[in-house]
């Protein structure tokens, strides 16, 4: 397998195996919904779904991923319908300059099926913890500068409130 | 676009979502590395110097050249004439020439010395590494020791004095209890998650510059003075900015260099800093040492308060900190004395980080502040109501509104101040603290256009950005409920230089400076269209419906058809209507002091065997005039009370003194903040309109959650446990060592 | 970053058919060689990349050891170890560190191999012995906060960042291993780093071309088990210390002891010295003090790290104190308990 799969679009690997799955989209693809914070791994506003687990997109190689499927911002939702996640960022103001957004909403779209998986956070060998903080826990790995956090647990409440039903 | 952002009511305060918000949720709004021209971009890649100072005595780019992908080694050797850096020296420092690759002189680590363009950003990276060089070190000044800097700064941010004062402070410190503290606070990043990006396209007659930047016009005059162009031939885009916080108030190496690589190649060249890059070539907020004596009665009345702050200052860039300016307004007091020295010294640009001068200001000031409530037995909150400044300490202006009284009041309500339980589980003790913030709040002159067209649509042409402070969404509100249009019936166009000129986006004054502007524009618009229905000018409330106009109310009321008004319009028949606004600063600036205010309450928990502190909650309560979106005012002002907690607990970039290079350059060291570090938050909002503050009657809210957060956080971890550091941040060790 | 080739190993038997392993990498999750390469401080001609080897995705279990496939990632190991008691620190470890996304991404192996964080290693324009043999070492009278006050040399004082390492070295794992030739080895975690000595650059005994296949661990860790991790910021940071222990005591004696430091050495540090003078005694405050005193005589801080000796201290005394006194109240207590 030489393609990989994005947003359900086939794509053939960059010829150079020192691209990143970021830096292919961004270069090649012209997609740039997910963000360039650091391009190290240490901000998370680059995470993708890569078979359906978040993972940040700066530090893939994209010729590690043939075969792979990937789902971006872009492609929560068609055209102008939004995931219910996303319409949720907006109607709890979940951000402000919104470069961290694309990678704030993705891990909240993957925050669902690892709860629905029963995945552990390290929250959970307390016995007392509660699900706000284990969220606030398990979306740690998404940097906010403009300080957007509580509006953010709001926003992904929808995730785990459905959840919890 | 779905029904449901605009289904809310878009008039001036209603909690409307952001307008920008459905592109935002999508990723579709285009940061400035985002956009593209007919041409396919290039990639620079900046190698930066490895010493502070010195001269470049040698460079040798063949390698880098021969390499696959790259169109040009730029060094000061082949780069386009510039201006030098820092000319002419009366365009002031965000308009001056910021030349690079211009001279050999190495001016801080990390200095850009050779700029490598190559068809991808791994060839332009990887060729960068095989560029070899020699830099002849020069010797490196450093702020080492506060009685080092002995220069008096021409005047501090904020137009302030650099000392001033009132009464006699020596005999006002000798009475009551005195209180002699030495704070300090280290170097801070604004560390806006977009990296400074930019992409320049020259076609040979006009430079286009998409950048991450805070105020388009001075940046127009920058490239103008950096490259001898003419204003006109250069257009700066920054319609999305992924936050600023003052690192972006300016343009930076990126748009430099990014220029200078397609003067020379005549193709879109893209330059974005690296994270690690960001640490070194955009500005920081310097370390400052505050040298404070306070004085009180055993009542509770605030004698003397003594500010001395001991800052660096970068060479060649003149821009001094106001440390000093929270200790010079948040109390009365019979004697005030604030004086600031700095030193210039071999650093990186030093410049405005978020709330310049209070931020840090207020998190050293009202800790020592509540040291002396602790000294004379007081509840810390009772002291700070008892000592309210009734007018401008210093001046003797009155407030042109002013609610600190009400803001502790309905705060300590809010937070259970009188009611706070201690708690002991395991090795966890809780604590409370409490501080109070001042800002200063000015207006920039500011234009707008407003256009409506046949349809009734409208279009807001200003330079303004939106750096996620919800500009668009607050001028649509303006406009909307001027009008009575829906949002939807509004385009707001910032970010394009080619629009009149605003404040852009900075020290707080943003909101209130380009809607007022916006205002009077919509007004203008207004009575241009009274003057084509042949009313009276001025007065006339004037409401659209679609494509009809209704004037006036009640039994004057009048209808036009819009299309009809235009055609009296002029000749040829127009189909548009455009009218400009503008505003500047009146004499209700000098006559008033100007400020939105604040309190803080804080709960924190502190390990006493680790020392590791978390916040518990946090409770703002905030004054700041008329509030234009209290939803996007709200997330600002818990956005400043995050920088709160991160400045409190967590930020520090590190100096090496041996070559005064930073150290801990990336997200993994440099901690602020995350997710899990946020305790609950809430805030009230003390809302009176200001009308001498703006015709608006709204304040600056972006730098006032985080002026006096951080102190109540300190002053928590001291309840808590006693023990008081007051060499921010307060990290573990230094908490454990006291416990 | 440098240009290089790729070799796509699909099976470990694949190795004898790479030419050769000089200035070659083997790359499986790439959450920290690709950082590294981005910086050019790692700069291979030849990527070995580990994406296509199935095998070594597996856990395979029985009654008394389990063993991890080199590629089984950092969230499906401590999923895995959430539910084994005897496991439990493994899991603590790993959902102390890093975040979801690079849990996601990162293995067993590459974790196991990950480099340090000192300062001066990530900046390429400093003197690093690690990074550049012979040039020097400026964390040593530079800012050494993070840095390591157990088994450092006057050429390297870098500390090993991994959380799960600390508990694999708790847990007495063993890293199986194979090379081009198709010989095997089954080396003791606890003797997988070498110290940096006068060559820091050299951080295990594996050879260029020995792979990581495979980490086992016998279900010998009898009792309560304590991962506490002290960092500054409450999630997504490295540890300044962190204390890996599992303790079983019966009638007041300390039956069982396995305790790992980490954050504190230039490897995932074994407190043998500390094990030893617990094992067998009464479980007393007095004797947890001496057996820190005992284990940390030989730490040296540098300065800006001094604080983690006192730091380690307290942390260690008082999860000895957790897990003791847990065990006296639960006297067949296995597995994980909250620290409060």
């Amino acid at each position: 397998m030489s393609s990989i799969t994005i947003n359900g679009q086939t794509h053939g690997l960059p010829q150079d195996p020192r691209t990143t799955l970021l830096d292919f989209m961004h270069q090649h693809l012209q997609l740039f919904g997910a963000k360039k914070g650091c391009d190290h791994g240490q901000c998370g506003a680059c995470t993708v779904l890569v078979d359906g687990e978040r993972m940040n997109a700066c530090l893939l190689l994209t010729f590690q991923l043939a075969g792979k499927s990937i789902v971006t911002i872009e492609g929560l939702a068609s055209d102008d319908e939004l995931h219910p996640l996303q319409q949720a960022f907006i109607d709890n103001d979940a951000f402000q300059c919104g470069f961290c957004t694309s990678g704030q909403i993705c891990s909240g779209v993957a925050l669902k099926s690892e709860l629905e998986k029963n995945r552990p956070s390290t929250l959970w060998f307390d016995p007392d913890y509660t699900k706000t903080e284990d969220v606030k826990e398990r979306l740690s790995g998404n940097l906010c500068r403009c300080g957007a956090y509580p509006h953010i647990i709001d926003a992904v409440s929808i995730c785990t409130d459905e959840q919890e039903a | 676009m779905s029904a449901k952002t605009y289904s809310d009511s878009y008039n001036i305060g209603d909690p409307a979502n952001r307008v920008d918000g459905h592109l935002k949720v999508q990723g579709k709004a285009r940061y400035a590395g985002e956009n593209l021209f007919d041409a396919p971009t290039l990639v620079g890649w900046i190698l930066g110097a490895k010493v502070a100072s010195g001269t470049l005595t040698q460079i040798d780019t063949s390698k880098a050249q021969a390499q696959e992908g790259v169109q040009a080694v730029i060094t000061y050797q082949n780069s386009p004439d510039q201006t030098p850096f820092g000319q002419p020296e009366d365009m002031g420092r965000f308009g001056q020439s910021r030349a690079m690759l211009n001279d050999t002189r190495i001016r801080y680590a990390g200095f850009p010395i050779a700029l490598v363009v190559a068809d991808t950003l791994e060839q332009a990276r990887y060729a960068a590494r095989l560029i070899d060089y020699t830099i002849e070190p020069g010797p490196i000044s450093l702020l080492r020791a506060p009685e080092e800097a002995d220069v008096v700064p021409e005047d501090i941010d904020g137009g302030y004095e650099a000392d001033a004062g009132t009464g006699d402070i020596d005999s006002a410190l000798a009475n009551g209890t005195r209180l002699d503290v030495h704070y300090t606070t280290p170097n801070q990043v604004s560390a806006a998650m977009e990296p400074h990006t930019s992409i320049a396209y020259y076609d040979g007659d006009t430079l286009t510059v998409h950048s991450s930047v805070q105020v388009l016009a001075s940046a127009v005059d920058c490239l103008s003075s950096t490259f001898n162009l003419p204003a006109e031939k250069i257009r700066v885009k920054s319609p999305y900015v992924g936050g600023g916080f003052g690192s972006k108030l300016g343009l930076h190496n990126d748009a430099i260099l990014a220029c200078i690589g397609s003067l020379l190649l005549q193709r879109p060249v893209k330059v974005a800093m690296s994270r690690r890059q960001v640490f070194h070539n955009a500005p920081h907020r310097g370390m400052s040492h505050q040298q404070m004596a306070l004085s009180a009665s055993d009542d509770g009345a605030i004698h003397g308060v003594q500010h001395h702050s001991s800052m660096p200052m970068a060479k060649d860039y003149a821009f001094a900190e106001g440390t000093g300016v929270a200790a010079r307004i948040n109390y009365k007091a019979n004697a005030i004395d604030s004086q600031h020295r700095v030193k210039v010294v071999d650093s990186p640009m030093i410049d405005s980080v978020r709330a310049p001068g209070d931020a840090i200001g207020s998190l050293a000031f009202e800790s020592a502040v509540d040291e002396l409530c602790r000294a004379i037995n007081m509840d810390p909150v009772t002291f700070r109501r008892n000592n309210i400044a009734p007018v401008h300490p210093l001046t003797g202006a009155d407030f042109s509104t002013n609610n600190l009284d009400r803001c502790l009041d309905e705060g300590a309500k809010a937070f259970g101040w009188e009611d706070r339980q201690y708690r002991q589980s395991g090795t966890k003790k809780n604590g409370f603290g409490v501080s109070v913030g001042m800002r200063m709040n000015i207006i920039v002159p500011s234009q707008a256009k407003i256009t409506v067209d046949s349809k009734g649509q409208f279009t807001v042409h200003t330079d303004m950005t939106d750096i996620g402070t919800g500009t668009y969404t607050i001028l649509t509100q303006i406009v909307a409920q001027h009008f009575g249009v829906p949002a939807h019936c509004i385009t707001i166009d910032l970010g394009d230089s080619d629009s009149p000129a605003s404040s852009g986006s900075g020290g707080s004054f943003g909101a209130s400076s380009s809607g007022t502007a916006v205002l009077n524009a919509c007004e203008a618009l207004a009575a241009r269209l009274s003057e084509l229905a042949g009313l009276a000018q001025g007065n006339e409330l004037v409401q659209f419906d679609g494509e009809q106009v209704r004037f006036g109310e009640g039994d004057t009321q009048q209808t036009h058809n819009l299309s009809e008004l235009l055609r009296n319009a002029g000749e040829p028949a127009q189909d548009s209507l455009s009218a400009q606004g503008e505003v500047k600063p009146d004499e209700d600036h000098d006559k008033y002091a100007q400020y939105s205010c604040a309190a803080h309450f804080a709960e924190v928990s502190v390990d006493t065997v680790t020392g590791e502190v978390r916040v518990i909650r946090q409770h703002g309560a905030f004054s700041a005039g008329r509030i234009l979106n209290h939803k996007t005012a709200g997330s600002q002002l818990k956005g400043g009370m995050v920088w709160g907690t991160s400045y409190a607990l967590f930020e520090d970039l590190q100096q090496d003194p041996r070559d005064g290079s930073f150290v801990n350059c990336d997200f993994a060291e440099y901690h602020f903040a995350v997710n899990r570090d946020i305790g609950e938050l809430s805030l009230d909002i003390i809302e009176e309109p200001d009308y001498k503050a703006c015709k608006l009657g709204s304040k600056g809210i972006g730098e006032l959650g985080i002026t006096g957060s951080g102190a109540a956080i300190a002053n928590a971890v001291f309840d808590a446990t006693g023990v008081r550091v007051r060499d921010f941040p307060i990290t573990p060790d230094k908490v454990m060592a006291g416990l | 970053m440098k240009p290089f080739s790729v070799f796509s190993l699909q099976d470990k038997q694949d190795l004898s058919k790479v030419a050769s392993f000089e200035h070659s990498r083997f790359l499986a999750g790439g959450t920290n060689l690709v950082d590294l390469m981005k910086h050019q401080i790692e700069e291979p001609d030849q990527i070995v990349d580990l994406s296509g080897w199935q095998e070594a995705h597996q856990i395979s279990e029985s009654d008394h050891k389990v063993t991890i496939g080199a590629l089984v990632t950092n969230t499906e190991l401590a999923d895995f170890a959430y539910r084994q008691p005897t496991l439990s620190l493994l899991s603590q470890a790993l959902l102390a560190g890093a975040t979801v996304q690079l849990r996601n991404r990162a293995t067993t192996g590459g974790n196991l191999l990950q480099r340090t964080r000192c300062y001066y290693f990530y900046d390429t324009t400093k003197a690093c012995n690690k990074r550049e043999p012979g040039s020097g070492c400026a964390a040593l009278d530079g800012f050494n906060r993070i840095h390591a006050v157990l088994g450092t040399s006057e050429h390297c004082i870098a500390s090993h960042p991994s959380d799960m390492a600390t508990a694999m070295t708790a847990l007495d794992a063993t890293v199986h291993t194979m090379n081009a030739a198709g010989e095997v080895r089954h080396i003791p975690v606890r003797e997988l780093y070498t110290l940096p000595g006068d060559t820091p650059h050299i951080e295990t005994q594996l050879g260029a071309d020995e792979l990581i296949t495979a980490v086992s661990i016998n279900k010998t860790a009898r009792g309560t088990q304590i991962y506490q991790k002290v960092r500054d910021r409450s999630s997504y940071a490295f540890a300044l210390v962190s204390v890996a222990c599992a303790m079983h005591v019966k009638d007041g004696i300390i039956e069982n002891i396995n305790l790992a430091f980490g954050g504190v050495g230039s490897r995932p540090w074994h407190a043998k010295s500390a094990e030893d003078y617990l094992r067998g005694k009464s479980a007393t405050e007095a004797l947890f003090s001496q057996a820190a005193d005992v284990e940390l005589s030989a730490a040296k801080g540098s300065g800006g790290n001094d604080f983690k000796i006192p730091m380690l201290k307290r942390t260690l005394v008082h999860v000895l104190g957790q897990a003791a006194s847990h065990q006296q109240q639960h006297p067949d207590h296995e597995g994980a308990i909250h620290v409060r």
